[in-house]
């Protein structure tokens, strides 16, 4: 029997209840980006990319131009106040090439093709007016897509994260190492810029797989072993770490040939978003709270879908979306379960519910201070069931709803039901005064 | 559809005989009103006994030059229909009726020939002998080899029900029109081609005879012409003469219809497009090559196959030489066309004027509404244009022939490749002047016969203007001996041409024919002494208002004024007079004006008031155009009275239409059988265009109605099922048995709320596993359950989507749906139901579903249901006042309330929808908890 939770098909606080299937793709569609506040882009494994309009659901553009599929998306929006707000988005696809594409026009704007190998990520440094895109290297581009520096070639894995950090640096995760590069503007031209390598971190035994920028003084990395690693963004040390948080073997009750059967799948940590206390992570198919201040786990879900969370993220109402590989999307809330101090803890419930509280650490100091501090669960409020493959992302907009893009190659737009019905009968209303069939006629 | 359910169920069932017997009365609210005056136990459609022939049928004749009338063809081509009619008797009169004086040959004055551009005639005319009522269309046709170029030929509608033919004779008048131009053009092509023909041989023979004249002028060198010299000369100078002639004739052939463009709005017959001919399969490639080839430039271009022949100076015998066929008259492409469109208004006119009458009331009001009647009406069938895009959108497989002919009804009205080809020979001088103004006033009839307003009355200023003008007449004569009672009527000296000299009423008709054109209405009706005196005095003062009334409003209106000291008169003998009035009104037919709906200012008299009342049962129509525009139109209190007379005036009208035979009843169920065949392969419900399919959609209505009466009564589950169907969630089928699950299917399918103007969102049957898609897509779906690995995957993905769907389990007869507690569906849904028969409970639904559709277009409309009625007014206040409506002012109760929800949202979304573009289909669903239902 699974040990999944469910919530049946009563769900109140559930708000989607409409959505609409957006079709266009020929396979998986892999990125969801939000180019404004009604329009995003979606991109996938068959190289094309769709425009879309959140709200209508109206597909705005088709841009063809890569031959392979997409690696990595980007939107690239002009900072000029100035001029016309334009919209750019960068794509980079597997024939190594990235392409600059202006979402007004639905019209590639340039090209490059004069990449090594297959570029995996691309970071768009909207201070500096420049973007970065890293494969076996790592390249400085400006607006004009002008190279303005490059690394020497680094590895043949290449570079599979990249994120912001104060001070002009940026942090690559290149296979295990995490590698800190400088952007340095040079001193005799005012375009040029050259790239240095500053530090590299190797504090992490396996694959890094996630790099997140929780704000300008840290950031985290999640590798696939299952290793969480706080950074300080400034001068680039550990400030914490949590090497097996989810390992259930320092719990008494759980049986040993669990721990045994449990591959690096289902710890990898697939990824991470974080609001300025938290640090959420989905690993395997479970997914983790991790206060900062706190430095510890504060709630878990240790099996919150059938299959490995791909994508999770934060909703300012303490609410939390996952998806995941089991097809399904599942919101979560963030819950303070009032207790009194004095009470102990029934450890069943937390079992359930809030395992990384009660569990993590089973040494009496840990457990007084947790005794007067609140105690976190997750609840699942709604799931949303559309796709019948694997959830890859998706993007939640607000009260215009959620996008998901899927393995099917779809992608759904869940909708609130009764707001679409409200705008629905202003729409009539507005369009009966248009006619004039307001006016009586007879 | 509209209509009280169990008044035309008595008509139209197959199995009525032996049912009428079975069955336990009617309840009460749905008996229908025995015709007051026939002795007790007298079944108003008892036959009439003097008809010879069994149901109504189309005869074509012809007046044949060789031997005079004949028959030519009925439809249906069937020994049977005919019986004992004499045919060729009939023939004879129809054929005698009148024909257009049209002159043809060599006009004086004129070096040339000249074709007669005539109007078709239509006529009414009755014989009492036969039994026999007939609209009678006559026609023309040409014919090189005929007399003065001309083949007279008539098609007659024969019903023994006179109030049938002069209660329809607008739409007959409509349909057959566009048959007779449907051949007419056909004709004209084919023409055109024996005129190039016979040029081409004529231009040959000149060239022998020129050759030969030369060899003799050589050998003969005596200074003098022999005999045969001059006998050739002469004859070389006939040739020339005659070449001439017929390029005339050709070029006056080919101008015919650019000089009907310049009139009204003539749109010429033309089939839908060169692909599609061509697909026919028939040989009129010819034709359409013909069509596009610049008349004048290549005139034997495109027919180099035809060798010419020399042309000997005596032609055949008249007699002698065998006359074309009316196949080979005109291109066999609009012969086998015309014969569809006449079998087509064979089976549109089948059956009891009653049923055909209510047809048509019920579809003009669902055609006024014009935002609601999506949801649970087939919209193709109520608008013609509609369903002819709808057949352009699917060409995929629209090569059969019901396709084909679909858009043969439809008249495109768009300006076809070959006017180019007509306009080239512009230069031809129009060829009868008079003629010509005359089309430019009248407005064709060839325009589509849908319940159009503005098009009704354009057809009947078309008709009176006609009468009076132009060479048409119409005419109703009666034979029979009958009406001895009636009192000497002084109209009877001012009736001119009459045969039956006891005609009281045709005073209206007289004092019409003013024109050399007649319209004679002679009454054969023996409760003519019924009329008093005086009142009848009314309707000549009645009559004098025409001229004035015409000038007002362009079309001939004329309001029955009654004299002001008759008012009072006439209430008290008011019953007497309707009794009366229906017959009166039946005789004087569609070109009574008084049948008009009046304008709006002019209803406002109270005079009109009464002519109202006096209406019997007319197709409704539609007063407002105005309204059409807007909202589809609240119709107006002119229109609600007009439009429900009608109902009101029920027994009556069923008196009047006493002379329907049972044998009518046979007709039905000889038309049902029919079409049995299309209908068992329709459950696809594939969208086919106009009436083939209507009466496949008539038999598919009954069809599912029976089904679904069966169902109601077999499972006890049957309102959660129909619930979940009427709120928007999709109703699974799931069973081994394909059959099983289609009928189920089918029965359900008559609760499912269309999405938009396209087909039901039916699925019948489907094998893959379902797909989120799906249930965008399909409100009812037949699943196959299957053992197989594939029938796991099925299953499997229906108990992931199990929150977007109920599941009705045919094999283990279950159901698994979120509950009902309303009361709506149990009214729509009573396994109590005395209802017996399929189309009857089908009408029931659809009365019940268009209550719903109101109260949904009410909900949906009332803005401030949906929108705060001040800025500052918060959501939730909002919220509530809308709860109250639904519960409080419609009276809904629990689940009711969604159901309503869910249609206002469609209604929405329809009435939002930008033209052209297509909704985006989405999905709306509730978090709600299912429950399974046993038996």
């Amino acid at each position: 029997k699974s040990s999944v939770q469910t919530i049946g098909e009563e769900q109140i606080q559930n708000p989607y209840t409409e959505l609409l299937v957006l079709k266009g793709h020929q396979d998986i569609v892999r990125f969801l980006v939000q180019i404004d506040d009604c329009r995003f882009a979606s991109a996938g494994d068959d190289g094309i990319i769709f425009l879309w309009n959140a709200q209508t659901g109206d597909k705005l553009f088709e841009l063809h131009g890569h031959t392979h599929k997409i690696t990595a998306i980007a939107p690239f929006s002009s900072s000029d106040a100035s001029e016309e707000k334009n919209n750019l988005i960068l794509t980079a696809s597997a024939d190594r090439t990235v392409i600059v594409w202006d979402c007004t026009s639905g019209r590639q704007v340039q090209k490059v093709s004069c990449f090594h190998s297959t570029v995996k990520c691309l970071t768009v440094l909207q201070r500096l007016d420049v973007w970065l895109s890293g494969g076996s290297d790592l390249c400085v581009w400006n607006r004009k897509l002008d190279l303005l520096c490059k690394t020497s070639h680094l590895t043949d894995a290449g570079i599979s994260a990249l994120v912001e950090l104060p001070k002009n640096c940026v942090a690559a995760a290149v296979g295990k190492e995490l590698i800190i590069f400088r952007l340095i503007p040079s001193n005799d031209e005012s375009e040029g810029w050259s790239v240095l390598e500053v530090k590299c971190l190797v504090d992490h035994q396996d694959n890094i797989l996630s790099l997140v920028s929780v704000n300008d003084l840290t950031f985290v990395t999640g590798s696939h072993m299952g290793e969480l690693i706080v950074w300080d963004a400034l001068d680039w040390t550990k400030q914490a770490s949590e090497c097996n948080f989810w390992d259930s073997s320092v719990h008494p009750d759980v049986q040993p040939e669990i721990k045994l059967s449990q591959s690096p799948n289902e710890t990898s940590v697939q990824h991470l978003t974080s609001d300025e206390e938290c640090v959420f992570a989905a690993v395997g198919k479970g997914i983790y709270v991790y206060n900062l201040q706190m430095k510890r786990v504060i709630a878990c879900q240790r099996t919150a879908h059938d299959s490995s969370v791909l994508h999770i993220e934060k909703l300012p109402n303490r609410q939390l979306i996952s998806c995941s590989e089991d097809g399904s999307v599942r919101i979560w809330e963030l819950r303070e379960k009032q207790q009194l101090p004095a009470e102990p803890v029934p450890t069943g419930f937390f079992n359930m519910w809030g395992f990384g509280r009660a569990n993590k650490q089973a040494n009496q100091a840990a457990k007084k201070m947790q005794e007067n501090t609140p105690v976190y669960f997750l609840e699942l409020v709604g799931d949303l069931i559309g796709h019948s493959s694997a959830v890859q992302m998706f993007l939640y907009f607000g009260e215009l709803g959620l996008a998901t893009c899927s393995a099917d190659h779809l992608i759904i737009l869940w909708k609130d039901g009764e707001r679409e019905s409200r705008l629905r009968s202003l729409t009539l209303f507005q369009k009966l005064a248009q006619n004039g069939d307001l006016q009586p006629k007879f | 559809m509209i209509s009280a359910p169990d008044v035309v169920a008595f008509t139209r069932e197959e199995e009525l005989e032996d049912e009428l017997c079975s069955e336990p009365p009617l309840p009460e609210e749905y008996s229908v009103p025995l015709f007051p005056f026939a002795s007790h136990g007298a079944n108003p459609w008892a036959k009439v006994a003097s008809s010879k022939f069994t149901r109504d049928f189309i005869l074509i004749s012809e007046f044949s030059e060789q031997v005079g009338p004949q028959p030519l063809l009925t439809i249906p081509d069937d020994a049977k229909v005919s019986g004992t009619f004499d045919l060729n008797y009939f023939s004879l009169r129809i054929m005698s009726v009148d024909y257009q004086a049209s002159f043809v040959g060599h006009p004086p004055g004129s070096a040339y020939p000249k074709l007669n551009f005539v109007e078709d005639s239509k006529v009414v005319l009755g014989d009492s002998k036969e039994g026999a009522f007939a609209y009678v269309h006559h026609l023309t046709l040409y014919d090189l080899e005929a007399r003065g170029f001309v083949r007279p030929f008539c098609m007659a509608y024969i019903s023994a029900d006179e109030h049938k033919i002069m209660q329809q004779f607008q739409e007959l008048s409509a349909e057959f029109s566009k048959a007779s131009e449907c051949l007419k053009t056909g004709n004209r092509k084919a023409f055109a081609n024996e005129l190039e023909k016979k040029l081409k041989d004529l231009d040959y023979t000149r060239t022998v005879l020129h050759n030969e004249t030369e060899i003799q002028k050589k050998a003969n060198d005596k200074g003098y012409y022999t005999t045969q010299a001059i006998e050739k000369a002469n004859e070389l100078a006939s040739v020339e003469k005659s070449i001439i002639e017929h390029q005339d004739l050709l070029k006056q052939i080919r101008s015919y219809p650019y000089r009907k463009l310049k009139g009204s709005d003539f749109h010429p017959y033309e089939p839908e497009c060169a692909l599609d001919q061509a697909n026919v399969g028939c040989d009129q490639d010819l034709a359409t090559s013909d069509l596009a080839e610049p008349g004048e430039t290549h005139l034997y271009a495109h027919v180099p196959s035809y060798t010419p022949k020399l042309i000997k100076a005596k032609s055949a015998k008249c007699f002698d030489k065998k006359l074309k066929t009316l196949e080979e008259l005109c291109d066999i492409y609009f012969f086998t066309q015309t014969l569809d469109q006449l079998h087509q208004i064979e089976r549109t006119f089948r059956g009891d004027v009653c049923y055909l009458l209510t047809d048509q009331i019920s579809r003009a009001l669902l055609k006024q509404q014009s935002v609601t009647n999506f949801l649970f009406e087939d919209v193709s069938f109520l608008d013609e244009k509609t369903s002819e895009k709808r057949h352009r959108g699917c060409q995929g497989f629209s090569q059969d022939a019901v396709d084909r002919k679909g858009s043969e009804e439809s008249p495109a009205p768009k300006v076809v490749i070959s006017l180019g080809s007509y306009k080239s020979s512009v230069e031809c001088v129009p060829i009868k002047m008079e003629q010509e103004i005359e089309d430019s006033q009248e407005p064709k009839m060839t325009e589509s016969v849908t319940f159009e307003h503005q098009e009704n009355l354009d057809y009947l200023d078309a008709d009176i203007k006609g009468s009076i003008s132009s060479g048409e007449s119409i005419e109703v004569l009666g034979t029979e001996k009958s009406a001895s009672g009636l009192t000497k009527s002084e109209s009877q000296a001012s009736l001119p041409v009459s045969p039956s000299p006891q005609a009281g009423r045709s005073k209206v008709g007289s004092r019409r024919t003013v024109s050399e054109d007649s319209i004679e209405v002679l009454s054969t009706c023996p409760s003519e002494s019924l009329i008093p005196e005086d009142f009848k005095a009314s309707y000549p003062s009645a009559i004098n208002e025409e001229p004035y009334m015409d000038d007002e409003e362009g079309g001939l209106r004329f309001t029955p004024r009654l004299n002001p000291d008759n008012a009072d008169e006439q209430e008290d003998i008011s019953k007497q007079e309707n009794l009366v009035q229906v017959d009166s009104a039946c005789c004087i037919g569609k070109e009574s004006p008084s049948f008009l709906e009046p304008l709006p200012d002019l209803g406002q008299k109270p005079c009109d008031e009464d002519g109202v009342v006096r209406i019997p049962p007319q197709p409704y129509r539609q007063v407002e155009p105005g309204l059409r525009g807007s909202f589809g139109g609240f119709p107006s209190h002119d229109g609600v009275s007009g439009g429900l007379l009608p109902y009101e005036l029920d027994s009556r009208y069923l008196a009047g239409s006493r002379e329907v035979s049972k044998n009518s009843l046979d007709e039905c169920s000889d038309s049902t059988s029919y079409i049995s065949s299309a209908a068992s392969t329709c459950s696809d419900r594939t969208p086919s265009p106009a009436h083939p399919a209507c009466q496949a959609a008539e038999r598919h209505k009954k069809k599912a109605g029976q089904n679904a009466l069966r169902f109601i009564r077999q499972y006890p589950f049957a309102h959660p099922a129909i619930y979940s169907l009427l709120s928007g969630r999709t109703l699974i089928v799931l069973g081994e048995e394909e059959a099983i699950v289609k009928k189920l299917v089918t029965a359900l399918s008559i609760f499912v709320p269309n999405c938009g103007v396209y087909a039901k969102p039916v699925k019948h049957w489907v094998t893959s596993p379902l797909h989120v898609v799906d249930f965008q897509k399909w409100k009812l779906i037949g699943l196959q359950r299957t053992v197989s690995p594939g029938g796991v995957n099925v299953l499997h993905a229906l108990s992931r989507y199990s929150r977007y769907v109920s599941i009705l389990d045919a094999d283990s007869k279950t159901l698994r749906c979120p509950l009902y507690k309303g009361t709506l569906v149990s009214r729509l849904a009573d396994h109590r139901t005395q209802i017996k028969r399929g189309s009857t409970y089908y009408m029931h639904v659809q009365s019940i579903l268009t209550q719903l559709c109101s109260k949904a277009f009410l909900f949906t409309f009332c803005h401030h249901l949906h929108l705060p009625i001040s800025e500052r007014e918060p959501e939730e206040s909002v919220v509530n006042r809308r709860m109250n409506f639904l519960k409080l002012q419609l009276g809904l109760a629990n689940e009711d309330v969604k159901i309503v929800q869910y249609l206002a949202e469609l209604l929405k979304l329809q009435y939002i929808q930008e033209p052209g573009q297509g909704v985006n289909p989405l999905l709306r669903f509730d978090y709600v908890p299912s429950f399974l239902y046993k038996i």
